[in-house]
């Protein structure tokens, strides 16, 4: 398959990158890993007429201590998020979901600015950056702009990015004491693609009980969003199998409107998240003392 | 057209080539290395699977001015003045193939893995190989020549 023709632009330094998008405006699209545009591309779905490759920019790929949490470059690859022992011990889940991600080849590509940005309804770190309240930083020729994850995710596809912005970093806080992280997906057989996927961060007192919770959840529906109704069910409990099974019930509240299509009906993917849901609580509240 | 510079094999290549140009369209079709195959052309099957910058990708999903100022390794680099690489031997001893459609696209994942992981369980080869598909051997002879590769490489 052939996409359609366009100019091509490999900036080096992201001030070039956001001088070339401010100049090409929406007939632009940036290329990152590539690994969800180009398959759009080749079925003509997506039609860029310049594409803005930010694969050459070598200040983008980091990963660094930020206070005592992570700041990590838009195109760092989710093989580097897998590996890096700075990701395994300061946010765990993002290196267990990033090792997730459909497979070896595709994770040495992808990016998790790429993904991010892409806003797939079954990507898998959209509910992970929603689990761990990230902040997503912005590049243009303006003002940098700090997006909560909360708020990053619109709709399908559609994030709160503006046409002239590029994700530059994605800012990831430490975890409390005691935290524990997990991330469980039910993934599609041949492309690992989350049918639905939950992101869960429990924080246990001494005494045993949940002193805070926050779920992302993703796949159901059109973006991938928090489950507040989950988090204080599970807020105060005592984390046994009775508080992490009606918690992981509520997990499909916030959600109107879930996918239906071949993988699954709406109803299913409803009953996965309960199910998916009470996998990650559990694992992570297991991974907390 | 733009002009890229790529290292493959060894070899530096220097080419003028439309911006839509896949990567292994621009291997097989400009540089006449044939043995990088296409097979679902939707990043699912590995058959494209060749060394960039040192790890394993499909080329099937980049386009050749991506690879601008890379290195590549193919299937056609992997023998040494003919004399097979231990993956290759590992996939004729063990039968590794039948139809050897996937099989180029196999050995440059098991390259990818065994060049990270040279000791590699049973259950790290499947993971490592699970962006391949293989339609004839059922995979079980395809974990042998690369566990019989892994042994040869440490020794």
């Amino acid at each position: 398959m052939t996409t359609s023709a366009f100019e091509y632009h490999a900036p080096t330094s992201v001030s070039d990158a956001v001088q070339l998008l401010a100049q090409h405006g929406e007939n632009a699209k940036l290329l990152a890993g590539g690994h969800s545009l180009v398959p759009l591309m080749k079925l003509r779905l997506a039609r860029p007429e310049v594409l803005i490759d930010l694969g050459k920019i070598e200040s983008m790929a980091y990963i660094r201590e930020q206070g005592d949490g992570l700041a990590i470059g838009a195109m760092t690859t989710q093989t580097q998020l897998e590996t890096s022992d700075l990701v395994k011990s300061r946010a765990p889940m993002l290196a267990e979901a990033a090792g997730m991600v459909a497979d070896p080849q595709v994770r040495n590509v992808g990016t998790i600015g790429g993904s991010l940005a892409h806003a797939d309804p079954a990507g898998d770190l959209p509910a992970v950056v929603v689990a761990l309240a990230a902040k997503l930083v912005t590049s243009s020729t303006g003002d940098h702009r700090t997006i909560e994850a909360d708020d990053f995710f619109v709709d399908l596809l559609t994030t709160d990015l503006r046409p002239t912005e590029i994700l530059s970093e994605i800012s990831i806080p430490g975890l409390p004491p005691h935290t524990g992280t997990a991330y469980a997906k039910f993934g599609n057989k041949a492309s690992h693609y989350a049918v639905v996927g939950v992101a869960a961060v429990v924080t246990v007192g001494a005494d045993g009980v949940c002193q805070s919770a926050r779920i992302g959840v993703t796949g159901a529906g059109p973006k991938a969003v928090g489950a507040a109704s989950a988090e204080d069910a599970l807020t105060g409990s005592n984390l046994d199998d009775s508080a992490i099974s009606a918690a992981a019930g509520l997990a499909g509240d916030g959600i109107t409107d879930f996918n239906e299509d071949v993988h699954a009906s709406a109803e299913y993917r409803a009953h996965l998240v309960t199910v998916y849901a009470a996998r990650a609580i559990r694992a992570a509240a297991s991974r907390a003392s | 057209m733009g002009s890229i510079s790529v290292t493959v094999n060894g070899t530096v290549h220097t080419s003028e080539v439309e911006p839509r140009l896949l990567l292994v369209h621009y291997l097989r079709e400009v540089l006449d290395l044939t043995g990088t195959h296409v097979g679902c052309d939707t990043t699912s099957c590995g058959a494209c699977t060749v060394i960039l910058n040192g790890a394993a990708v499909k080329s099937c999903t980049l386009f050749a001015v991506q690879a601008d100022g890379g290195k590549i390794m193919t299937i056609e680099g992997l023998a040494n003045n003919g004399e097979l690489h231990p993956l290759q031997e590992g996939f004729w001893e063990k039968h590794g193939l039948q139809c050897g459609y996937c099989t180029p696209g196999m050995i440059m994942s098991a390259y990818d893995l065994l060049q990270r992981n040279p000791d590699p369980s049973e259950q790290e080869i499947r993971n490592g190989l699970s962006g391949n598909l293989c339609r004839c051997t059922g995979y079980h002879n395809i974990i042998k020549s690369v566990q019989f590769a892994a042994e040869k490489m440490r020794s």
